[in-house]
């Protein structure tokens, strides 16, 4: 077995765990680690491959590794406003909780601003 | 293979259209940012007609040269560049989505003008950048190429998509924002994954090098299953609708338009795309009917618990749930008329015609709830009275939106239904056209319980709670008209969706 | 086994053991905590899969920017654990996910394994068109010739989320400062780093952006830690964060896309298609749309870091 396949095998079972987290975890900011989790293991993945195409004297296919730093600065942004949705939650509400008992006020919201 | 491979991969004549499509309305952007306030809705308009503009010769483009409208970025050639390419189907959602967009500008003038004695304020200025980003994402999504670019036109169109929900203030919008960010992140995670698969297997990333590469195996099935499952969670199909209807509910009226109407639409022409394009020859017959049967299931579920509702916004929110099961009955009766070897165009403009006549009509109908709630100071449904005296155009709008949605003629949504139906019938699954039928009967329920409830007189000496104004209801009329009216493109002279796609597939769905 | 490989799977075993902790662990501070080494550890295996350009930008934006963003706010969430704890879910629904986790987890690595042999690679391609950009770095002429236009997007990507991220400013704070006002002792430790590391950190980002050109490195790892030296001036209390109203905070966030835009339209006249370069021009080209960048970025990565405005615009 080489890196290549090793790292593959690990993205696979990262993006699994992340998965299992996302879905299980009631918290937000749980789900955002796990949905950051999800993200490494799709990273790693595609870093593999990229490995996986080294040649004429080059570690690894520069298009995806290029692909990953864009990836990882959007996956970053993507953080930041979940992060911050939540903190504005908490600052309004107290809580952070996802439940939805939520639509009935919702409804009792204004629609227009 | 639906793509023709005559045709030559290089840059052709208005390909720069495309590039002003995709990069004009981010500009505004930028620029709104500087200048802020109402700056921002200045250049918002600004690039309201501009963009228009470029649809029209894009469309003008493409008749004309009766073949796809390439430009190669950078010239620098897929695989290695990445290429825009603007098909009859791109062509058809670029002109809608001008139409539409420009719609709610002229509304939302009245609901997000900068107030006066304000240099600026939030949901104003918000609302303006929010609207030509979602534009310029979508467009993205309609001409790229390229499975990453549309990754990050996924991406463009959540980050504009998500604060549109919020735009309010109101506490609980927070929430169905943030429930809404979690999907869309975990949609665009699948897609990604999908997409990197497909680079694992084939090395690239271009549609058109992909669909002539691709071959039926594991590898590909897995990121086909990703990918679609991504785009379903983002587009709320059933059973991953949660999210839409409190998010759209509790947003501005414009900006519920903009989600339901525009935004959904995206990541659902992006499955169109992959299906039809990508993966014609690897999806099966079988798995096309599980698309579709959801698509079933949406129809039924989501008119019944709109029937059920008190509020006109989540009773139009729970429509939306509806109306995208329809967007998915086209995959298994494209795919049952290619293996037939008859043209499939039929299906597939049925599944466009129903995307665009929707778009405009619930953009119209989500538009007409918000000019009720100004004037009557609530949207309760049991309590309607008295709507139709003060707003009669806007009622009109909202029964000519709803006819649409029903499928009544000569509306958008009666073309599209009846081409669904009769290719249901071509090729033997006449269960759909019982989903359609019963889907068809609660629409028309609801809609009739609104505008009848909405022409009852009002009481004695009651005024309106507010005044609205009159290009408002001419905006919302206009859309509203646009749908209904649709139904008279199979008059079109020119099969638009045709262009640049072969009729028959050379490889066959299995 | 040789040692090399005998390397990769402890980090894999170690990399699968903390992803493992930060899901099950049940303070959510400690699982953030656990994120930030998550994200050293992948540092290390982008190094072994010979990215090192992937692993700067991991090192710096996945594990210290996300890092930081997610302390601040683990530790402004530590009342919520209790109420949260409650709403875990059932066996049945741990079971079903569980399952749901293993089959995607299962699929994939089929997939992997399924992958053709010889790899198919663009290496040959971007290597034999390396020379028409004038840049030695293989990734950077693909960010800024080859796919320019989706590090263009990317900028927007960016600077979309903050515009998202100030749109939740509660209506009275807009055009305010973002963020707390954070007061720290003149003398403490963080006080002491924040006059003592910038000096350092500037030159490293300057530096790691220089050469990206040519080595590994460019301008989001630069920016990024020149983002993080501002961050950290900010929590120490010695600096605040600019009101975002002021126009030449607005000017400096569009200033990089706005010129990249503008290069990649001359390039239709001058080079016969948007966003290409003109012979001989593509290196000064590159470095200009990179400069230009680079306070956009900077601005931007640590203004997301920074949170929405809160506090009342000045008068």
């Amino acid at each position: 077995m080489n890196a290549s396949t090793l790292f593959g095998l690990c993205a696979a079972a990262l993006v699994g765990v992340g998965l299992y987290g996302l879905i299980v975890n009631p918290q937000p900011l749980r789900k955002i680690l796990a949905f950051n989790l999800i993200g490494c293991g799709v990273f790693l993945l595609f870093g593999a491959i990229a490995r996986r195409g080294a040649a004429v004297g080059m570690g690894g296919d520069p298009v995806p590794q290029a692909l990953l730093i864009t990836g990882i600065v959007v996956a970053f942004s993507a953080t930041a406003l979940a992060v911050a949705l939540v903190l504005r939650l908490f600052d309004e509400t107290g809580s952070v909780t996802l439940a939805s008992d939520a639509p009935a006020k919702a409804q009792a919201d204004p629609p227009d601003a | 293979m639906p793509h023709s491979l005559s045709t030559q991969d290089v840059t052709s004549p208005g390909g720069l259209l495309l590039v002003l499509a995709v990069l004009i309305p981010f500009i505004g952007v930028l620029a709104g940012m500087i200048l802020g306030g109402r700056g921002a809705q200045r250049v918002a308009f600004a690039i309201l007609a501009a963009g228009l503009a470029i649809a029209i010769a894009i469309a003008d483009a493409l008749v004309q040269s009766g073949d796809t409208v390439v430009y190669i970025l950078g010239d620098w050639a897929p695989p290695l560049g990445v290429a825009l390419r603007a098909d009859g189907l791109a062509v058809i959602m670029l002109l809608a989505i001008a139409v539409v967009i420009g719609g709610i500008g002229v509304y939302a003038r009245g609901d997000f003008g900068t107030p006066p004695g304000v240099r600026e304020a939030r949901a104003p200025l918000m609302f303006w950048l929010l609207l030509l980003a979602v534009w310029g994402s979508l467009n993205l999504v309609f001409v790229s190429g390229d499975l990453f670019t549309l990754y990050v036109a996924l991406e463009l169109l959540t980050f504009a998509g998500v604060p549109l929900v919020s735009l309010g203030g109101q506490p609980e919008t927070l929430r169905s924002a943030l429930r809404y960010l979690l999907y869309a992140l975990f949609g665009s995670v699948l897609y990604l994954l999908g997409a990197v698969l497909l680079y694992g297997a084939y090395g690239t990333l271009d549609i058109l090098l992909l669909a002539a590469r691709v071959h039926p195996e594991p590898v590909t099935w897995a990121a086909a299953a990703l990918m679609t499952v991504g785009l379903l969670a983002k587009t709320a199909l059933f059973p991953l609708h949660l999210w839409l209807p409190p998010a759209h509910a509790g947003a501005p009226a414009a900006a519920s338009a903009v989600l339901s109407g525009l935004v959904i639409k995206g990541s659902w022409f992006l499955a169109v795309r992959l299906w039809l394009d990508v993966f014609a020859g690897v999806v099966t017959l079988p798995s096309a009917q599980m698309l579709a049967a959801l698509g079933a299931a949406a129809i039924l579920v989501g008119n019944i618990v709109a029937l059920r509702q008190a509020r006109l916004k989540l009773l139009i929110a729970y429509s939306t749930v509806a109306q995208i099961g329809y967007l998915f009955l086209m995959f298994p009766l494209a795919a049952g008329l290619a293996a037939a070897q008859i043209d499939s165009t039929a299906a597939v403009n049925g599944g466009m015609l129903q995307a665009i006549s929707h778009a405009t009509a619930k953009a119209a109908m989500f538009m007409a709830a918000g000019l009720i709630y100004t004037t009557l100071g609530h949207d309760r449904i049991a309590d309607l009275r008295g709507a139709a005296r003060a707003l009669p155009m806007t009622l009109l709008a909202f029964a000519l939106g709803g006819a649409s949605l029903i499928g009544l003629p000569p509306s958008g949504g009666f073309l599209a239904k009846w081409l669904l139906v009769s290719a249901a019938i071509t090729t033997a699954q006449w269960w759909w056209v019982l989903v359609m039928l019963v889907g068809g009967l609660l629409t028309s329920a609801y809609v009739f319980i609104v505008v009848v409830r909405a022409m009852a007189p009002a009481p004695e000496g009651w005024t309106p709670r507010a005044r609205v104004p009159h290009y408002q209801q001419v905006a919302v009329l206009a859309l509203a008209l646009c749908s209904f009216l649709l139904g008279m493109a199979a008059f079109c002279p020119v099969d638009v969706a045709r262009i640049g796609r072969a009729v028959v597939p050379e490889i066959g769905w299995p | 086994m040789t040692l090399a490989l005998a390397v990769d799977i402890s980090l894999t075993l170690l990399v699968l053991a903390v992803a493992g902790w930060i899901i099950a662990v049940r303070d959510t501070f400690a699982a953030v905590i656990g994120f930030v080494a998550y994200g050293l550890l992948l540092a290390l295996i982008w190094v072994r899969l010979a990215a090192p350009d992937v692993a700067l930008t991991e090192a710096a934006i996945g594990g210290g920017l996300t890092g930081a963003l997610l302390i601040g706010a683990a530790g402004r969430l530590r009342k919520t654990e209790a109420a949260t704890r409650a709403e875990y879910p059932g066996v049945l629904i741990r079971t079903l996910a569980a399952i749901l986790a293993v089959t995607v987890a299962a699929a994939l690595a089929v997939g992997v394994l399924a992958l053709p042999d010889p790899a198919p690679t663009l290496a040959p391609a971007a290597v034999a068109s390396l020379a028409t950009t004038g840049v030695g770095n293989p990734v950077t002429a693909v960010l800024l010739a080859f796919r320019s236009m989706d590090t263009l997007l990317e900028a927007i990507v960016v600077l979309l989320a903050l515009l998202g991220v100030w749109s939740l400013a509660p209506d009275r704070a807009w055009g305010g400062y973002p963020g707390p006002r954070h007061h720290a002792d003149p003398d403490g430790i963080l006080a002491y780093l924040a006059r003592f590391l910038p000096p350092i950190g500037i030159i490293v980002g300057l530096y790691i952006f220089w050469i990206g050109a040519d080595l590994p490195g460019g301008k989001f790892q630069g920016a990024t830690i020149l983002a993080a030296m501002w961050l950290l001036v900010i929590e120490a209390g010695l600096a605040d964060t600019p009101p975002i109203s002021r126009t030449w905070l607005r000017v400096l966030l569009v200033i990089g896309p706005l010129v990249f835009i503008a290069i990649g339209f001359a390039g239709s006249i001058t080079a016969g298609a948007v966003l290409a370069y003109p012979e001989g021009y593509a290196k000064p080209l590159i470095v200009a749309i990179e400069i230009a960048l680079m306070p956009t970025l900077v601005l931007t990565l640590a203004l997301l870091v920074a949170g929405t405005p809160q506090r009342m615009p000045p008068q």
